[in-house]
């Protein structure tokens, strides 16, 4: 077996933490190698040790049979390894040629070498099977374009090695197809893919070999995907046997609650109308783009809608802005957590108190401190929020666990309408699991649920019934006894 | 372990206040007449003014904004001040008028910045120089003489031998420090700082929140600039030139994050102190003014770089 790159003995350690605990294997050359485990487990660590960003306590990378030792990120770049992380590494205000390029100009003599720039640029874009003007500014490209660029410009500085992170969380379908077929003519070249991914069923479309960790240890490398199934990953990710990913409860549904009448606004092409129950989950299906998002910020009064009506328990809900939403029990968990939900520096008993607060302060505005930190602490212990204490900035959280706290701040405000967009997107399959347990305790005590997601087994999993949006209007309503994945889709796909 | 990790939390926490105790032990070792009490007293009245709006600079600061206007309206509610002392020989009127003057100021600031959306360095660079114009042309461009003189007790009366100054001034400190810990206003702005969006999707009204901030920075320059024409007994267009940067510097200083969402009444306290403790101490020593502003310069880069290995460490604990 020609092992091109191999993690012998790698460990690293934060003071208290073991982010790595002596972790070794190795991958072959042409493969795509997945690496798979909670949030935490370690794959991060690994990939900014592979980037020269860390540097490992103990241990060392072999590369084509010669240890290696990154002190710099250049160094990494120098001896061809090339990470595309989540957020990519680019300037939206320059055009896709000179991205590519950035800190290589061509040069005639002084003066860069435009014409040059251009070419390589093309000739590059062109072996990517996309058609990507290089003149272009960057930012008016659709994300799966700039990580085509992102993949270009590690293959103009000769990368052999190139780590994928969590690649297709803001991918729509199509991008993600048109990304796999790039990796895989990257592996047809003989090139090295690392591949982290959340998404179990992209490691089964993908990937040759996988690595499961767990706690910053190596758990299980498959070398072969034959006898791999799911069921198997995840038991090796989780360290214990999970029968159903959503475990689904059946509940008795109440009355009508929340009513949608005609509503229209930005990115709402046809005037919108549903209900929902007291106790019922109902699934909002949809691509990128289907204005699921739209709909849900317009229902909460985040943006100004153009006309239509929202009904909560039977009467008309007067809604223009938030605050007003959230003081007739309607509440919103944005589906960008790190811009539109958490206060990153601020600590996880504020991110929880930020709301509810307004029902506890004596004279308008003077805090009850004792109640906000029992109410902090009690979330904490009831949600299961791991965080050293309720001081820890809210930044320094997991995904899973900033999403607890965004869940928190509801619970502790008086709601009865949970809106989610997206709600378990980069939370790993341990959260997630929890995560769905908490929707259905809060549908079970008659709260109305609208769950937002564009995984489809996922809101197939979890909701009662799914209303499908495509394009910015509603296509579709589906009950839980006649869901399929070929029925929705076909809604939720756009035509012609 | 605990032991240790007790220390480690002073550190975090109050990290600049203790840089101040042990900076302020040794200038009492190591420099003349620096431990006594005219100079401890003298050293507080010159922190006045700039403690005073460093107060609401830690908020406009905290919330993600900046007001380059603050010493625009020192001297604006100075001059006003003045004049209507002359117009009408009452006292409490004319306190009142520079107060309510730099209220004004501060509602400009506030609406163009908060309900218009304007760029908060831009804005106050504009009314800067608006209400420093505003200023000369009211007074004509030179210093109006005050000619009520139960005025001049405000500034350079004592009480228990410390001057009313000082007083005002750690009046304001507990206020705002009251205000900053233990009300919804405080946790709002600095939740503000941390993220505006998610604030806005939490149900709190930034614009409002924002509004306030500027117009309590207002007030505040009005109460400095009102103290500041007391102890000059008159009213000077130019006074407080450049006093926007040492405000901010102070806030820097007490580890307040220009990027929003940090800031602890403690730390503003202690880099205050740091500020007026270098100055006095130059003076002390004697050292040409030359020299001091190099000196106060290399003070503040050192502070930002103390401050950025602390958070880098931190940083480490986390993740």
């Amino acid at each position: 077996m020609d092992e091109f790159l191999r993690f012998e003995n790698i460990t690293r350690t934060f003071p208290g933490v073991r982010a790595l605990d002596d972790v070794s294997f190795g991958v072959r050359k042409g493969t795509v190698h997945g690496l798979v485990g909670e949030n935490g487990a370690g794959k991060s660590t690994l990939l900014k040790i592979l980037s020269g960003a860390y540097t490992p306590s103990e241990g060392r990378l072999v590369i084509d049979g010669r240890a290696k030792v990154f002190s710099r990120t250049r160094d990494a770049i120098n001896a061809g390894i090339a990470i595309i992380y989540q957020e990519l590494n680019l300037v939206p205000e320059m055009t896709v040629a000179e991205n590519m390029l950035l800190g290589r100009w061509p040069q005639r003599g002084f003066f860069l070498d435009k014409r040059r720039l251009r070419r390589q640029a093309l000739a590059q874009i062109d072996t990517l099977l996309e058609n990507i003007d290089p003149d272009t500014k960057l930012k008016y490209l659709s994300i799966g374009q700039q990580q085509t660029v992102e993949i270009a410009k590690a293959l103009l500085h000769n990368a052999t090695i190139i780590a994928f992170d969590e690649p297709t969380s803001s991918l729509s379908s199509r991008e993600t197809e048109q990304l796999f077929l790039v990796i895989r003519k990257l592996r047809s070249e003989g090139r090295i893919i690392l591949y982290v991914s959340h998404r179990l069923e992209e490691i089964f479309a993908l990937c040759d070999a996988v690595t499961v960790f767990r706690d910053g240890k190596r758990i299980e490398t498959f070398e072969t995907m034959h006898e791999v199934t799911a069921d198997v990953l995840i038991r090796n990710m989780v360290g214990r046997e999970m029968k159903d990913m959503y475990g689904y409860r059946p509940r008795k549904k109440g009355d009508t609650f929340l009513e949608v009448k005609d509503l229209k606004g930005p990115g709402i092409k046809q005037d919108a109308s549903f209900s929902a129950a007291r106790g019922e989950i109902v699934g909002f299906f949809g691509l990128t783009g289907s204005g699921r998002t739209e709909l849900m910020k317009n229902i909460f009064g985040a943006v100004g809608k153009e006309h239509g009506e929202v009904l909560v328990g039977g009467a008309a809900a007067k809604i223009t802005d938030p605050f007003s939403a959230i003081d007739q029990g309607l509440c919103f968990c944005p589906e960008d957590r790190k811009r539109e939900g958490i206060m990153a520096v601020r600590s996880v008993a504020e991110n929880i108190n930020i709301s509810s607060r307004r029902h506890s302060v004596r004279a308008g505005i003077f805090l009850d401190k004792r109640r906000e930190g029992w109410t902090a602490d009690n979330f904490i212990q009831v949600l299961r929020i791991k965080t050293p204490s309720r001081n820890q900035p809210i930044g320094n959280l997991s995904g899973g666990n900033q999403q607890k706290v965004i869940l928190a701040r509801w619970l502790s405000e008086k709601i009865e309408v949970v809106m989610l967009d997206e709600p378990t997107r980069g939370v790993d399959v341990g959260s997630r699991y929890e995560i769905y347990q908490i929707i259905y305790q809060l549908a079970e005590e008659g709260k109305t649920i609208i769950f937002v997601s564009s995984d489809l087994p996922e809101v197939m999993g979890v909701s009662d019934r799914i209303i499908v949006m495509c394009a910015g209007s509603i296509t579709g309503e589906v009950d839980r006894d006649d869901f399929s994945q070929e029925t929705l889709l076909s809604m939720a796909l756009p035509r012609e | 372990m605990p032991f240790k990790q007790f220390l480690q939390n002073i550190w975090t926490n109050s990290g600049m206040v203790i840089i101040y105790i042990i900076m302020f032990a040794a200038c009492s070792l190591f420099v003349p007449c620096f431990f006594t009490l005219r100079n401890v007293i003298g050293l507080a009245l010159s922190v006045t003014t700039i403690g005073m709006i460093a107060c609401t600079m830690m908020f406009v600061l905290a919330e993600g904004d900046l007001d380059l206007s603050v010493g625009s309206i020192v001297a604006f509610a100075g001059i006003i001040a003045a004049v209507t002392l002359n117009k009408t020989g009452n006292v409490y009127l004319g306190v009142f008028a520079g107060i309510a003057s730099g209220g004004v100021c501060g509602l400009l600031n506030g609406t163009l910045i908060a309900v218009l959306n304007l760029n908060p360095l831009i804005c106050t660079l504009a009314t800067m120089q608006i209400i420093r114009g505003a200023a000369m042309i009211v007074s004509n461009g030179i210093a109006v003489g005050i000619a009520v003189p139960e005025f001049f007790a405000l500034g350079n009366d004592s009480i228990l031998s410390v001057p009313n100054p000082v007083w005002i001034t750690i009046l304001i400190f507990v206020v705002f420090g009251v205000l900053l810990n233990n009300t919804s206003y405080g946790k709002n702005v600095l939740a503000i700082g941390g993220n505006k969006e998610a604030c806005r999707l939490a149900g709190i009204n930034v614009a409002v929140m924002k509004n306030i901030a500027f117009i309590l920075q207002g007030f505040v320059c009005g109460i400095a600039g009102v103290t500041l024409s007391s102890r000059m007994t008159s009213g000077q267009p130019n006074v407080a030139l450049g006093l926007e940067l040492d405000v901010i510097s102070a806030c820097v200083l007490g580890g307040v994050s220009l990027l929003g969402g940090i800031g602890t009444i403690s730390g503003l306290l202690a880099g205050v102190l740091i500020m007026g403790t270098v100055q006095n101490v130059l003076n002390l020593l004697n050292i040409e003014t030359f020299y001091q502003y190099v000196a106060r310069g290399a003070v503040l880069i050192i502070a930002i770089l103390i401050d950025r290995v602390k958070q880098r460490n931190q940083a480490a604990v986390a993740s």
